[in-house]
């Protein structure tokens, strides 16, 4: 598991990706009644990938802590923000989700991502735990003040000619 | 979301149907609330069996209620949620706080 921490919310070259053979790009209103449909955007667009319906799952409620604490912690709840969501399943198989806000960033990224639920029930520490555990890389950008990005891959070994590996 | 209440005598059952996510949590979190504020509630159980996923802002809403339950020396239990749900519950660790059965029976025949 790779757990990469960095300062930064800008990310290089998003539209410029190698290797990706199907993306997926939306964006929508900081609304709680978003939350539902981009997790069922990125399930659907992930079921292309032969994978089990546990882990569609799983892919799910990752979208859904990500995108949760955008319009939480990011937006504070104002639904008038603009959240940004790319997919990308890449040759090899793997799966690429980027959670984008605008918001007001993370002062300290570790102290966020510590699982904290029993003092806060709805703190973001258990949605990152939750993403660190289902999926095999998360990289958190962020900048106060002027947004955070998260940034999900898992992979899929059994995917195309890895399968032969 | 949709949460049906029956109580009977001290046990409060509350019957959720949907998907458990930050849309419905302070909805839900209210109406479970409203009716423990008012009632002497010894037991509360949480009928999942109609709930198709659950995040970390419906688990909140669980973790909340137990505290609750707890702090008026009351009991809790989930029973039917479905294997993803049980995974995630098992997962978050409120499993070992929140008894799980199988069905409302259950609960009783314990």
């Amino acid at each position: 598991m790779l757990s990469t921490i960095k300062g930064r919310w800008t990310s290089p070259g998003l539209e410029m990706r190698m290797n990706v053979k199907n993306y997926v790009r939306f964006e929508f209103s900081s609304l709680p009644e978003n939350v539902s449909f981009a997790r069922s955007c990125v399930g659907a667009f992930a079921s292309q990938l032969e994978c089990t319906l546990e882990d569609i799952e799983e892919i799910k409620l990752v979208v859904s802590e990500a995108v949760s604490n955008s319009i939480i912690h990011g937006y504070n709840n104002d639904p008038s923000q603009k959240i940004e969501v790319m997919v990308s399943i890449f040759d090899n198989g793997s799966l690429e989700i980027i959670v984008k806000d605008f918001g007001k960033g993370i002062e300290d990224i570790e102290q966020a991502m510590q699982p904290t639920y029993s003092s806060n029930p709805t703190h973001m520490g258990l949605g990152f735990t939750f993403m660190r555990s289902f999926m095999d890389e998360m990289e958190v950008l962020s900048e106060p003040g002027k947004g955070t990005s998260v940034r999900l891959q898992r992979h899929f070994p059994s995917q195309g000619h890895q399968a032969m590996a | 979301m949709n949460a049906d209440f029956k109580q009977v005598r001290d046990t409060l059952v509350v019957r959720i149907s949907g998907e458990l996510d930050m849309l419905v949590a302070d909805q839900l979190r209210q109406a479970i609330d409203q009716r423990l504020d008012t009632a002497s509630i010894r037991t509360l159980v949480l009928n999942l069996e109609k709930v198709t996923f659950i995040d970390s802002s419906g688990l909140g809403v669980i973790i909340g209620r137990y505290k609750k339950v707890s702090a008026q020396q009351g009991r809790m239990y989930i029973v039917g949620a479905c294997a993803s749900v049980e995974k995630i519950l098992h997962f978050s660790g409120i499993n070992k706080l929140v008894p799980l059965y199988r069905s409302e029976k259950d609960v009783v025949n314990n």
